[in-house]
């Protein structure tokens, strides 16, 4: 019997020597990739020793700090949402549970203190000394009171929505409302799957039919390629037929001999969907993209959290420019054509700043534990979308829409708004995707704004168009 | 050195008991350092109760085992040690608990050690033990309650007891007796069937029922590991009974069977293997979460470690971020805390312990002995290797306890039964050879 026995521990010696093997595996070979795979929720808490700098808003509004606490035996900072769902989506969550997303993420470097500047260094020491290393401040531009009041008028909305409002000047993100929100503090377990997807940053996540506030951008391209001018004649007509297929005006209204101008303050489909054959898909697709259309929009913010505005075929998929689409139904938002809210704000903000198209930047500084400016964000400009002369046209175009069309119920008093109304079907009957864009004062415009509000049962005038009075209300303080 | 090899057997193991409890004292000052709390009286209690208890089971067997293994209860004092720091180090509160377990399981080692120190003793009671085991499993089976789906346990007067741990023994007993009888004639087949030498039904019989029913339980109790344990020790024994790899190859055939069913009966069974293969699919998952949180601070504890209570363990809400650290999942806190170095070692002591048991069972000089010794080392062994296998995921994650280690009351004092039942065996070979 002794030779089986020596052939059993034999066994034992193969077993035991294979989970040294396996643990050798992982704590020597493994251990690099591991430890760098975002999901490790080590991490996050690794980085609770450090204590993470501040969010605030553009008026002192704390959205995020970090309060002293214990965990397993050391010191730590937990994070604390001070103004919980306020602008969730924006400045994310930095959390054990779910790990990082928002300005929590893309901000992270700075908010930990590990920038390979200075500030590098002198934690470096900090940490040497066995001191507390501080992670710097950032200050955002954005409003809270303004943020307040579109989280509250798209809550009353009833449905989802969003808010983007934008300094066209700088590209400063005034306001970023994304409803329905979440509680970052003990909201997060339950949002993760809770219906209407809280967690999505609608205003660069949300993909929607832009409808008829797309007709800024085809009067645009048209405008600059002198395929049209602001006085050319148009005849009247309740529909024309296009690709087979009959395209009409809204309720089948005939409004008669008319010129550009009047179509776009009035939103004449037929007349802009003759432009846009007129246009051709080729030049409407360049100005689009001048816009910032068909690629993921450059700011800090996750690039993974900004989805690209485009033309998307049924399964979702993106489609590359140039795809052979119906370019009279592409003219008046249709086609597939699919936009963000932080899209559509840059479209009004490019009119507003005289074609040029800005760059979001949600920062205004960064400052250090000591209370130093170390960044204060310059503004940058992607390109041009329209001449200077064009936008000017489309500027008085866009203030008669609030005057006397569509979008009068976005009129602020002593505030000379400017904007374009769209109401996009969504395939359901009876419910649409309301919209407004436009900017204020028309003059020396301060704000540009898109409001959304998903699934409704009004128009982009009646539902959106008052959200936007109201945040630009609160924005100008009038 | 060779000063300490000369020295008789027991005081040999008196200083290599006192090793294990410098190291005990050691790694309870380094967590109370590390974790810059008041100090506190709750681990000094534990440590004293735990030398305590040591020193007394040393006592007892210099008065009834004088000439038994020296290594065995030296081997089980530092990995009962290093269990205890690290389930200090988790909560105190626990390592009162495992500090009581421990003192019992000692007292149960030193009263095994004294009633069955002629080991032949036990041999006349293989038949009750037998009968014992299946009782055992029975009841759990009937009034047991179920913990994560496997139904393992049962509450007598407020404890939560495992009889599992107590009904491997008894029937490691049973089988050694049972095989030692009925070794030749299974050994020799009765007939042959395609050049395959098959035994006489009437004595493999029970060895079929035994299967059968450790396949029942398989099911009835929805757990993979124990059924797998106790599979493997009985295959084990009949393979050094008869030398016969046919009936280690048709019990693997079956168990694999008897896995298969369970795949389809038992949704739990189907979800550790998607976590065994895939870990990474779905890491917050019911798969995967306790095997990737495994890995991570497996991976996380480098090669040297990070300290006694130095590692990441807690969460924020004061519980361990793999759940059942103390338990199931003991060795990756250890493998966090001390590293690739000590991890290592606590397999390797393993493999001291299989060493010694296997020693033991090879000096033995009659067949139960050599039998049991065997069985009783598989046991060990084997237990550290499918619960330490599925932790690193070598193999599906089982939830069996690490002997001497894992918090745990029946597991504690069932292996430290075992301990002393090896001694046992060690004394009368050791005494008859003179």
């Amino acid at each position: 019997m002794n030779a089986r026995i020596s052939h059993l521990f034999g066994a034992v010696v193969v077993a035991l020597v294979a989970l040294i093997a396996m643990t050798t595996y992982w704590q020597v070979w493994a251990r690099g990739s591991l430890e760098a795979r975002q999901s490790n929720v080590r991490l996050v808490y690794r980085d609770l020793e450090i204590d993470r700098g501040a969010i605030l808003t553009a008026d002192g509004v704390v959205l995020a700090d970090s309060v002293p606490g214990r965990l397993d035996g050391r010191d730590v900072f937990l994070r604390r949402y001070p103004e919980k769902g306020l602008a969730a989506q924006l400045v994310g969550y930095s959390s054990l549970l779910a790990g990082r997303a928002g300005l929590e993420r893309s901000l992270d470097p700075e908010l930990t203190g590990s920038t390979s500047d200075l500030a590098g260094v002198r934690n470096a020491f900090d940490r040497m000394r066995g001191d507390t290393v501080r992670g710097d401040d950032v200050v955002l531009r954005l409003v809270a009171a303004a943020q307040q009041t579109a989280m509250d008028r798209l809550r009353e909305a009833g449905s989802a929505g969003s808010v983007v409002v934008l300094d066209p000047s700088n590209g400063g993100v005034l306001v970023m409302a994304s409803t329905p929100t979440f509680d970052p503090n003990d909201g997060l377990a339950e949002a993760l799957d809770a219906p209407g997807s809280p967690l999505l940053n609608r205003a660069t996540q949300g993909l929607y039919p832009p409808g008829s506030t797309f007709k800024v951008v085809t009067a645009a391209s048209a405008l600059d390629n002198g395929v049209v001018e602001v006085s050319t004649e148009f005849p009247g007509g309740d529909c024309i037929e296009t690709g087979g297929q009959e395209l009409c005006n809204f309720n089948g209204e005939d409004p008669g001999e008319h010129d550009f101008g009047y179509a776009l303050v009035h939103s004449v489909n037929t007349t802009m969907a003759t432009v846009g054959i007129e246009l051709g898909e080729e030049r409407l697709e360049a100005t689009m993209a001048d816009f910032g259309f068909f690629r993921r929009i450059p700011w800090d913010y996750p690039a993974d959290q900004n989805l690209a505005s485009g033309i998307y075929n049924r399964r979702g998929n993106q489609v590359p420019p140039d795809a052979n689409v119906d370019e009279a139904r592409l003219a008046i938002g249709q086609e597939r054509l699919l936009s963000t809210p932080l899209q559509m704000a840059l479209v009004a903000a490019a009119v507003a700043n005289g074609g040029q198209v800005v760059q979001p930047q949600a920062v205004q500084e960064v400052r250090a534990p000591d209370g130093s400016v170390t960044r204060r964000p310059q503004a940058v400009f992607l390109g041009r979308a329209m001449t200077t002369e064009t936008a000017g046209e489309l500027r008085l175009l866009m203030q008669q829409v609030v005057d006397e069309g569509t979008g009068a119920a976005a009129d602020v008093e002593g505030l000379d708004v400017a904007g374009k109304t769209g109401t996009a079907e969504t395939g359901e009957e009876g419910l649409n995707d309301a919209w407004f864009i436009g900017f204020a004062p028309a003059s020396a415009p301060r704000y540009a704004i898109a409001v959304l509000v998903e699934r409704t049962g009004g128009t982009g005038g009646d539902v959106a168009a008052p959200i936007a009075a109201d945040v630009l209300r609160a924005l100008s303080g009038s | 050195m060779n000063a300490l090899l000369r020295l008789p057997a027991r005081n040999r193991e008196l200083a290599l008991i006192a090793l294990a409890l410098l190291i005990t004292t050691a790694g309870f000052a380094a967590v109370q350092i590390a974790r810059a709390e008041a100090l506190s009286w709750s681990p000094l209690i534990a440590a004293a109760l735990f030398a305590a208890a040591y020193l007394a089971a040393h006592v007892a067997l210099r008065l009834y085992l004088p000439d038994a293994d020296p290594y065995v209860l030296p081997i089980t004092a530092v990995l009962a040690a290093i269990g205890l720091i690290e389930i200090h180090r988790i909560a105190p509160d626990l390592a009162r608990d495992q500090g009581l377990w421990i003192a019992l399981g000692l007292a149960l080692f030193t009263a095994v050690a004294i009633a069955f120190r002629d080991i032949r003793r036990l041999e006349s009671l293989r038949y009750t033990c037998g009968a014992l085991a299946v009782a055992l499993l029975l009841v759990t089976i009937i009034v047991g309650t179920e913990v994560n789906g496997a139904r393992l346990w049962i509450r007598v007067a407020g404890l939560q007891i495992q009889p599992g741990e107590f009904a491997k023994i008894l029937l490691v007993v049973f089988l050694a007796g049972y095989l030692r009888e009925r070794r030749e004639v299974l050994a020799a087949p009765a007939r042959r069937v395609l050049g395959i030498g098959i035994p006489a039904l009437r004595h493999a019989l029970p060895l079929l029922i035994l299967a059968g029913a450790a396949l029942v339980l398989l099911v009835a109790m929805n757990d993979l590991g124990s059924s797998l344990l106790l599979f493997v020790i009985a295959l084990a024994m009949i393979y050094v009974a008869t030398g016969r790899l046919l009936y280690v190859g048709a019990g693997l055939g079956l168990f694999a069977l008897g896995g298969l069913a369970a795949l389809q009966i038992a949704p739990q069974v189907q979800t550790r293997i998607d976590g065994w293969l895939d870990p990474w699919s779905d890491e917050q998952g019911a798969c995967c979460y306790q095997i990737a949180q495994s890995i991570y601070t497996i991976a996380d504890g480098g090669v040297t470690g990070a300290g006694f209570g130095r590692g990441l363990i807690l969460n924020d809400a004061g519980g361990t971020i793999i759940p059942y650290a103390q338990t199931d999942f003991i060795f990756s806190v250890i493998a966090n805390e001390m590293g690739l170095a000590g991890a290592a070692a606590v397999i390797l002591l393993y493999l001291l312990l299989a060493w010694r048991g296997f020693r033991i069972a090879t000096q033995a000089d009659d067949g139960f002995s050599k039998l049991l010794a065997s069985g009783l080392a598989v046991a060990v062994a084997f237990q550290a290797f499918v619960i330490v296998g599925g932790v690193v995921r070598l193999l599906p994650l089982t939830g069996l306890t690490l002997p001497f280690v894992s918090y745990g009351g029946s597991s504690v004092t069932a292996n430290f039964a075992i301990a002393a039942l090896l001694l046992c065996i060690s004394q009368r070979a050791n005494r008859e050879r003179g």
